[in-house]
């Protein structure tokens, strides 16, 4: 189990009057402080760990939120921001003296501008649904994390979240244009607006990704793109991985970046066959699904060359889709993966290290030579063009050794990313899951200098603590250190 | 290879002297003018510094791993070295850098990597693609602690920690020395090609410009140039009233197609197609601000604002005697006219009235030095500026007033 910080003994006793000075600066509803109620609130998409929290308070506006933390920051209170709860890192985790801000109240659009290309909407509203808002007239919000039915915009601000398609639009850093925060102190900021450079330091790419270290998001204004005119996909299967790689590389080098480009490895493939039907090839070892867009015409010539690239690496089978309902089947698969696991395997960790793709075979050998040594089943699901990895290890919750083993598995996983030169976490974020590996990817007065710049904005360090930093008292010995 | 001996590579003679460098200044309280190889210098507030710490001295690729779409550069390498580079395999920069030596006096140097990269400046292609900022998976800086530091890697996907690559690129050199950068390249596009739409106000041609950027044919740069700016650009000279522009890059094909498709959808009487030599021309010239022409005394703005309100902005500033046109589908414009703190007032108050932000790009150091080259912030943001500056140059002595008076 993962350490977390002491609870402050001083905020545990003055819990009660914590909740009554939280409580009166809510509405009515606004503040949970039953333990029966507060349960839902104990975890994130990282179930493994569980902690109630002192109170959850769930504010409806951005004032309110600033009311929240400047009670928090005068009563020494620490503070975990969270949306929907769907962090796979353990970012929105609890501690059992902090109270939990959840923004999921705040969920309204405030503006949409066709004209200048981009949405204001608060940190509660779903990924998708910015895209459904501006559907009817073409347009979308680009980042598609897994999750994006549940999670909302500001987890997605804080993790700086990604998804299938950021080959070609990029992650949430890239799609964004403005905030609107609160810091510890209870002060409202605007960063940014609805152009597109801003003068000054760059707080929108700093705040993004900061794990709700900093500040808390209450407002954010996002590009919308007009969506192409169509899109397809295709499927190719092969003999091996390395022969997939080379694929890939291929691809690049043709001066296609399609936007699109995932790769299942053997236990994937069979995982997703076996739950979704999607007529996956179960002789392959090894099958890249690869999306186009453009109009009818151009989506034919793209998928030609794509075609003939894949054809020189000797496929097992090809699959072109000819109509959207083809193409949504070949997804259907991909898209399922996280249910399809699940029916073989009730837990599972998903990791999320990336790599150099230039590594890939070699980093999927030592995976599964990894998984013959652990006793533990993991498959391979992979954004192929960016190199964002995610190995699914299968374990079991009630086995207190299986779990052990499941998590330093994926710790010497994401250890080997970083031997090949590539990093921890690619876009699920450090949280907990991956904050005692850190001296693995960086140095001590690295780190250090991070824990400054925190230090900056939260100076008592009561936001979202015991995340992403090592705490100070761990020991730091155990870790292959960063050269 | 594993990634920190990838990295510590560039560990070397240039950077450890940079460290030293900076460690004395520190020690001593001695600023340090921080530079590439100085073709910016021009920008912002002047920097009152005794010594000046150059990272010319940094110069080569480290790492181009083309198929993986990553290049990694020491900070002094001069950055046609790089487009040369990429150009041999087919692929670019991004973010389009803007070459500004006719803008700012040309100092007989190339503009280095790091010079673009600690300034942010991105070419039209910015409204489509992303900032150089967008880009930067990696930098080593050396910080105003002397240190070392690493944040980002080589790969294209990195969340871990805070993300310094965004906190340093754009940060005029205040924040850390960059002594290497990696970039995320793409390859380049088969073909370009250009729809000109003639004789449209700025206010038509914006509308035009944002019904090409919203369509679905992926519009990479979008800018209009009026009446008196047109015939600056070679291959515009025959449209005599103010050109509307609109890039596309992509497959041979697919560009004329979509050139085909927006002509017939914005439908606007006398509309071109630029092939695509005359299009690689045009936007070269926009990119490096060729449409502006200022007078030697003039000063040079540029202002972000959201891409409706670019037109406003010019109408404000035409009667003060500032000439401007306008990229990014309207949201960024480029202004030159009379150096003095009326002018820089009026332009102040243009941007703002549409919520945007400018920056003071050239004039003379008594303008430089008595204005606010960028806004201020507000005050609450201000205290963490001067937080995290202290947080990375503790004694103040890297590039000292550069963006702010007495920071």
């Amino acid at each position: 189990m993962i350490e977390m910080l002491d609870p402050k003994p001083d905020v545990m006793r003055r819990r009660d009057s914590i909740v009554a000075g939280l409580r009166a600066l809510l509405p009515e509803s606004g503040l949970i402080s039953e333990p029966l109620r507060l349960k839902p609130y104990e975890t994130d998409g990282l179930s493994a760990y569980r902690q109630v929290p002192l109170a959850v308070a769930l504010p409806e506006t951005t004032e309110q939120v600033a009311d929240v933390l400047r009670f928090c920051h005068k009563n020494g209170v620490r503070v975990v921001p969270r949306g929907a709860g769907t962090s796979l890192s353990g970012g929105a985790l609890p501690m059992a003296d902090a109270v939990v801000i959840g923004l999921m109240r705040m969920n309204q659009i405030l503006n949409i501008d066709y004209a200048d290309r981009c949405a204001t909407v608060q940190a509660g509203v779903t990924n998708i649904g910015i895209t459904n808002a501006v559907t009817e007239r073409g347009f979308f919000y680009a980042p598609d994390p897994s999750s994006q039915l549940a999670c909302m915009i500001g987890g997605n601000v804080n993790m700086n979240s990604g998804g299938a398609h950021c080959l070609k639009y990029g992650v949430t850093a890239n799609n964004l244009l403005g905030l609107r925060i609160v810091t510890i102190d209870g002060d409202i900021i605007s960063i940014g607006g609805a152009h597109l450079d801003a003068a000054g330091y760059d707080w929108l790419g700093l705040l993004t990704g900061s794990e709700g270290m900093l500040a808390v998001v209450t407002e954010v204004t996002v590009r919308i793109l007009r969506a192409p005119e169509g899109a397809r996909a295709m499927l190719a299967a092969f003999r091996s991985n390395e022969v997939a790689g080379a694929c890939v590389d291929a691809i690049i080098g043709s001066g296609i970046i399609p936007v699109a480009l995932e790769f299942m490895d053997r236990p994937a493939i069979h995982a997703c066959e076996a739950y979704a039907h999607a007529g996956y090839p179960l002789d392959a070892e090894a099958m890249l699904i690869i999306e186009v867009e453009g109009s009818a015409a151009e989506q034919d010539r793209l998928l030609d060359k794509l075609s003939e690239i894949c054809n020189q690496h000797n496929p097992i089978s090809l699959r072109v889709s000819q109509t959207p309902e083809e193409s949504l089947a070949i997804w259907k698969g991909r898209k399922g993966a996280f249910g399809a696991i699940g029916r073989i395997s009730p837990d599972y960790l998903c990791m999320d290290g990336t790599i150099p793709t230039s590594r890939l075979p070699e980093v999927l050998r030592r995976i599964q030579e990894m998984s013959v040594s652990f006793g533990l089943q993991v498959a391979n699901i992979f954004h192929a063009g960016d190199g964002n990895l995610h190995p699914l290890i299968m374990f079991d919750a009630n086995d207190p050794a299986s779990f052990h083993a499941a998590e330093t598995f994926g710790a010497d996983i994401l250890k080997l990313c970083v031997e090949v030169g590539g990093c921890l976490t690619g876009e699920h974020g450090v949280g907990v899951e991956k904050r005692d590996l850190m001296p693995v990817q960086f140095h001590g007065h690295e780190l250090e200098q991070q824990r400054r710049i925190k230090l900056a904005f939260d100076p008592d360090w009561l936001l979202n603590p015991s995340k992403v930093f090592p705490l100070p008292a761990a020991p730091p010995a155990i870790l292959p250190q960063a050269a | 290879m594993s990634f920190a001996q990838a990295i510590d590579r560039t560990s070397d003679e240039a950077e450890a002297s940079i460290a030293r460098v900076v460690r004395d200044a520190a020690a001593s309280r001695e600023p340090l003018l921080i530079e590439g190889h100085g073709t910016k210098a021009g920008m912002l507030r002047p920097v009152q510094a005794a010594r000046t710490l150059s990272t010319a001295g940094l110069s080569s690729i480290s790492l181009y791993a083309p198929k993986e779409l990553i290049i990694s550069a020491r900070a002094g390498t001069p950055l046609p070295e790089i487009e040369a580079a990429l150009a041999a395999s087919g692929q670019h920069l991004i973010a389009e850098p803007p070459d500004l030596s006719e803008l700012l006096g040309d100092s007989g140097r190339p503009q280095t990597l790091g010079g673009v990269v600690a300034t942010n400046l991105s070419g039209p292609r910015r409204v489509a693609w992303g900032a150089m900022r967008d880009h930067v998976m990696g930098v080593r800086a050396v910080t105003g602690r002397a240190e070392v530091i690493r944040s980002g890697g080589r790969v294209l996907k990195n969340v871990t920690g805070l993300d310094l690559c965004k906190l340093l690129t754009g940060s005029h050199g205040t924040l850390g020395v960059i002594t290497e950068i990696t970039l995320k390249v793409l390859p380049a596009s088969e073909a370009t090609g250009t729809l000109v739409l003639p004789a449209l106000d700025a206010v038509a041609g914006v509308a035009a410009l944002a019904a090409a950027l919203g369509s679905p044919y992926g519009v990479s740069a979008a800018a209009w140039l009026p009446n008196d700016a047109v015939p600056r650009v070679a291959g515009l000279e025959h449209f005599r009233r103010s050109a509307t522009l609109v890039r596309i890059e992509e497959f041979t094909p697919s560009v004329a197609y979509r050139l085909d498709r927006l002509r017939d959808e914005l439908a606007v009487t006398g509309a071109t197609i630029l092939d695509d030599r005359s299009s690689r021309g045009v936007w070269k010239a926009i990119r490096d601000v060729r449409p502006l022409a200022p007078r030697t005394t003039d000063a040079v703005w540029r202002v972000s604002v959201r891409p409706s309100g670019g037109p406003a902005v010019l109408d404000a500033l035409r009667p003060k005697g500032v000439s401007g046109f306008l990229d990014w589908g309207g949201g960024l414009v480029w202004l030159a006219g009379p150096a003095d703190t009326q002018t820089h007032a009026a332009i102040e108050m243009a941007a703002q009235a549409t919520g945007g932000t400018w920056t003071l790009m050239r004039g003379p150091d008594t303008l430089r030095g008595s204005v606010r080259v960028v806004p201020d912030e507000p005050s609450a943001l201000a205290r963490i500026t001067r937080e995290v500056k202290a947080a990375l140059d503790p004694a103040g002595v890297l590039n000292p007033g550069r963006l702010y008076a007495g920071l």
